[in-house]
């Protein structure tokens, strides 16, 4: 057998987890170094990936597959395609540098890193299991510290945020469950294999798809979130501390929106398509709602929290459009928010550690203090309202051009919520960055080394998918087109 | 086979009576805790070396009294597990004093004899007196404190209920008799089959039966006594309440309804529908209100019992593997929440759920597991817990039980919320409690053993699923 690369990016940050359980915790700063270098091993195996990568197959590459519980055919199953690299390499990135924004975290370090090891092993467990109870299973092992990370380490009201959150979640994807188990009965053989079960799609009656596809779809609308089920965002994304919203925002949301991907639409392709157009326009719910809301926020934070509720409504219908161009789009959409917002996360941080308030109205006139910051601010602020020769400009462009040929109706109605982003962020930026400095504010330093080195990677990425996106395109096209071809939707 | 021939397949049994007189009356002169213990302990260990080795035997013994089949080898093996741990835990249990232990290692002995006879009966008159057997022990047990009021009361109650319930079953087992002139239950399902008793008279007299074995397994609606019985008796003997006469109604339960009464499925199957889901509803809505871990554990305990109901309303093999296995996670993780509560109590003297504020930093090590047994009991994956909601749900969703699963999901949502919150308590409080004190030695490696088996049941099933397998017989595949 082969190196087993993805059991190892996969398990490195447990690995690095278990040992700092066994580190005395008193020794901090040898408790970060094992947590830098266990996510930093993870992204660099992950970056051999991305070169090893074949991004001319369709089918699923670097495979490994064991064994588990023979008896009930699960199976431990392991692999990527073009679908799940993208969001893997991002899992990877944001957790190293989400761990190195950690490094502030002043109480109870060791449990911290143990638990935020186990949640990067959750995730990136998700994006790469390809049987369906080992999906669930790493699924819901992500709940358990998100739950103790919210709970622990968060704001005035973490407690009520960490059970909503944990509560919302289980709720959702215990449904989900059912629906892993209606997959088993209803196939022949019995199989709980994602690949295998994609073989025979179709096979199953329009109405047991449809009961199947509810069932999943409470499970990942709840975490992508699509509304009405986003309620437990904002409470969330405002009481986590700042890396932990970062892996909410950029990674958590993305687990839906990746289920969609790789479960409900693949497998339930005719239940798909009788869906797509109420899927459509809770997209478009999602892209004006979640803008709108945005707008009237005067917590920075809450303000980036509902701007991911809109910008998953991209998600929502370049997946819908069911066409080349349209899933291309929302699955670069995903990568993109996820490097975005990840990025705004951390820049609210910055402020926040600063000024201990993320008030909009009790800032003002930082552009001057704080040259470095307001250019990055500015930056991820113009990618994520979609500036063209930005990465998010390329992703919402495509979801809403492959949409349009579906759906024209919704589109017309979702670039507004365009119109809205460029709104807030533009009057966010005002309040921050313009106008007098407020007092209070003089005494503030600019970005330390450290924090810079965190958004550095970030904006790259940001300007070099917005100047050259065949750069991420190129990883997923081929799969794309396959995944269009069996589900059989447009080729636009 | 004749009775002497007989006798080797109750070797386990006769051994734990014998060690039980010999720790009787070695009490009169020794009454040192540990000591006794570890005497009773060897006792379970070379009772559970005479069990027979092989799961494939199934041996009529003493005129049909008992039988020895891989099922009732199913339950033994519990029975002496959960017996050995409780004996870990007890030596543990500061509130014990050793004034009575002989007493209390005494009856401890005697109702694991009186469990491991109640899994193998195979006559109703048997299975009543091995019943009430476990009964009459657990009231002594629950009232051990004598002291204490809380612990009387609690033991007056469980009396009075469990002498009604009783007294229902086995007033319908007098009528069975007048019915089918026997009490033999292979002859009555033999009668069954043939379908010569009326099945509404037949239904009735089934649930005179039920009536006493919800009893032993908290069904609604004869749950009332958990609560209080499991708070007012010692920490160590609710553990052993919870899961030891727990999985003995249950392994009755089966044995009655999948084996010699299946033919009647189609009319009992309403009925238990409703039980199972009103056990799980009733047992966790209560329990999100209470402020005492027992308490809060003793409605869980109820909420359990209705999930693994599941698995005998479905009725089919994969039900009965997943009930099963279920049983398995149950006494394993309440086992060991018990155990922790224990630990807690043991420094603390209380069982307030408020008073856990910020275990964690008092007691690493034991919130650590106490978390782990709990989210467990939450059926969060890949700890055991889940795995029996996995396979009670996938028999549920086999048979088209849809209603019943989405049931068992939805309380299973319900569940996780008073879990969590003393998960909340140890973790997310500052704490209050002063320095834990040191731990005892035997109660740290029950619970360490529960803890890995926790994980272990949970990461690596197989041998688990295939000891299930082969332990039950009743059903084919």
């Amino acid at each position: 057998m082969s190196f087993p690369i993805m059991t190892c990016i996969v398990f490195l940050p447990l690995a690095g987890g278990l040992l700092i359980l066994f580190t005395p915790k008193k020794n901090v700063g040898l408790i970060k170094t094992i947590a830098t270098a266990a996510t930093g091993a993870a992204l660099i195996l992950s970056v051999v990936l991305l070169f090893n990568f074949d991004y001319a197959k369709s089918s699923i590459q670097f495979e490994e597959c064991l064994r588990w519980i023979p008896s009930i055919n699960i199976s431990y199953h392991l692999g990527v395609d073009g679908i799940s690299i993208g969001l893997v390499f991002l899992t990877t990135l944001l957790s190293f540098l989400a761990c190195i924004g950690s490094y502030d975290i002043d109480i109870r370090q060791k449990e911290y890193f143990f638990l935020y090891l186990l949640l990067s092993t959750g995730m990136l467990g998700t994006f790469v299991a390809l049987d369906l109870v080992l999906f669930y299973v790493l699924w819901e092992i992500v709940l358990v510290p998100m739950y103790f990370l919210i709970g622990i380490w968060g704001g005035p009201r973490k407690e009520y945020a960490a059970i909503k959150f944990f509560i919302y979640t289980l709720a959702g994807s215990i449904f989900m469950l059912l629906g892993i188990l209606a997959f088993y009965f209803t196939s022949t053989p019995h199989t709980f294999s994602i690949l295998e079960l994609g073989q025979t799609t179709g096979a199953l009656s329009l109405s047991m798809q449809i009961i199947i596809f509810i069932a999943f779809y409470l499970g990942f609308a709840v975490k992508v979130p699509v509304f009405p089920f986003h309620t437990w965002l904002p409470d969330a994304h405002v009481e986590a501390p700042t890396p932990i919203s970062v892996l909410l925002a950029g990674v958590l949301l993305k687990m839906g929106g990746y289920g969609f991907l790789r479960i409900s639409f693949p497998l339930l392709k005719d239940a798909a398509h009788y869906f797509a157009l109420p899927f459509a326009i809770l997209g478009v719910v999602n892209i004006v709602y979640g803008a709108i809301v945005a707008m009237a926020q005067t917590d920075f934070k809450k303000m980036v929290a509902y701007s991911s509720v809109s910008h998953m409504g991209f998600v929502m219908i370049g997946l819908a459009s069911m066409s080349v161009t349209g899933v291309n789009g929302a699955l670069l959409q995903m990568f993109n928010h996820g490097i975005i917002t990840g990025g705004m996360f951390f820049l609210v941080g910055v402020l926040y550690v600063r000024a201990h308030t993320r008030d909009l109205n009790k800032f003002g006139g930082l552009g001057v203090k704080m040259p470095v910051y307001a250019g990055l601010l500015i930056v991820f602020s113009l990618a994520s309202l979609g500036l063209p020769g930005l990465s998010g400009f390329i992703s919402e462009f495509m979801s809403l051009l492959g949409s349009y040929a579906e759906f024209q109706l919704t589109t017309i109605i979702s670039v507004l919520g365009i119109v809205i982003t460029a709104g807030y962020f533009l009057y966010m930026l005002q309040r921050v960055l313009l106008g007098p400095l407020n007092e209070k504010l003089a005494g503030f330093s600019d970005m330390s080394k450290r924090e810079i080195f965190v958004l550095l990677p970030l904006m790259i990425i940001v300007i070099l998918i917005g100047v050259y996106p065949l750069a991420a395109l190129k990883y997923q096209m081929a799969t794309i087109e396959a995944f269009i071809q069996k589900i059989g939707g447009g080729v636009f | 086979m004749n009775i002497v021939e007989s006798i080797r397949f109750v070797m386990p049994e006769i051994i734990l009576l014998v060690s039980a007189i010999i720790i009787l009356v070695s009490s009169l002169f020794i009454r040192n805790k540990n000591a006794l213990g570890i005497f009773a302990l060897s006792a379970i260990v070379a009772a559970s070396l005479y069990l027979p080795q092989s799961h494939k035997t199934d041996t009529v013994l003493f005129f049909n009294m008992l039988t020895s089949d891989s099922f009732s080898l199913f339950f033994k093996e519990i029975s002496l597990f959960v017996a050995g741990i409780v004996i870990l835990l007890s030596m543990g249990y500061k509130e014990l004093t050793e004034k009575y232990i002989g007493e209390y290692y005494f009856l401890l002995l005697n109702g694991t004899i009186a469990m491991m006879l109640a899994v193998s009966s195979n006559n109703l008159l048997m299975i009543y007196l091995s019943l009430e057997m476990i009964s009459l022990i657990s009231y002594l047990l629950v009232a051990f404190l004598k002291n204490n009021t809380l612990s009387s009361e609690a033991g007056l109650k469980y009396f009075l209920f469990g002498a009604l319930s009783t007294g229902i079953m086995l007033y319908g087992i007098s009528l069975i008799y007048g019915l089918f002139g026997t009490t033999d239950l292979s002859i009555i399902s033999n009668a069954v089959n043939a379908g010569q008793i009326n099945g509404l008279v037949l239904l009735l007299l089934l649930l005179m039966i039920l009536a006493g074995l919800s009893f032993k397994c908290a069904l609604v609606p004869f749950h009332m006594w958990t609560p209080d019985v499991y708070q007012g008796a010692p920490t160590a003997v609710t553990a052993f309440i919870s899961v030891g006469p727990k999985a003995v109604g249950f392994a009755v339960l089966l044995r009655i309804f999948t084996n010699n009464f299946f033919p009647l499925y189609a009319n009992w199957v309403g009925l238990m529908t409703l039980i199972s889901i009103f056990t799980m509803t009733v047992g966790n809505i209560i329990a999100i209100s209470q402020t005492n871990i027992k308490r809060m554990l003793a409605y869980s305990s109820i909420a359990q019992a209705g999930y693994m109901l599941i698995g005998l309303v479905v009725g089919t093999a994969s039900g009965m593997e997943g009930i099963l296995y279920y049983i398995l996670a149950y006494v394993l993780m309440n086992l060991g929440a018990f155990g922790c509560v224990i630990i807690v109590s043991n420094s603390i003297k209380s069982d307030a759920i408020e008073d856990y504020a910020g275990l964690h930093k008092k007691d690493p090590i034991t919130s650590f597991m106490l978390s782990i047994f709990l989210l467990s009991l939450v059926g969060v994956p890949p700890l055991a817990g889940f795995w029996g909601k996995f396979l009670v749900f996938t028999a549920a969703i086999q048979s088209k039980f849809i209603l019943l699963a989405i049931a068992g999901v939805l309380n299973s949502v319900v569940a996780a919320y008073y879990y969590m919150r003393v998960i909340k308590y140890m973790y997310l409080e500052e704490p209050k409690m002063k320095d834990i004190s040191p731990k005892s030695a035997p109660l740290q490696i029950a619970v360490a053993i529960l803890m890995a088996g926790v994980l272990i049941a949970g990461l690596y099933l197989t041998p688990f699923l295939n000891w299930i397998r082969n332990s039950q017989s009743f059903l084919s595949q």
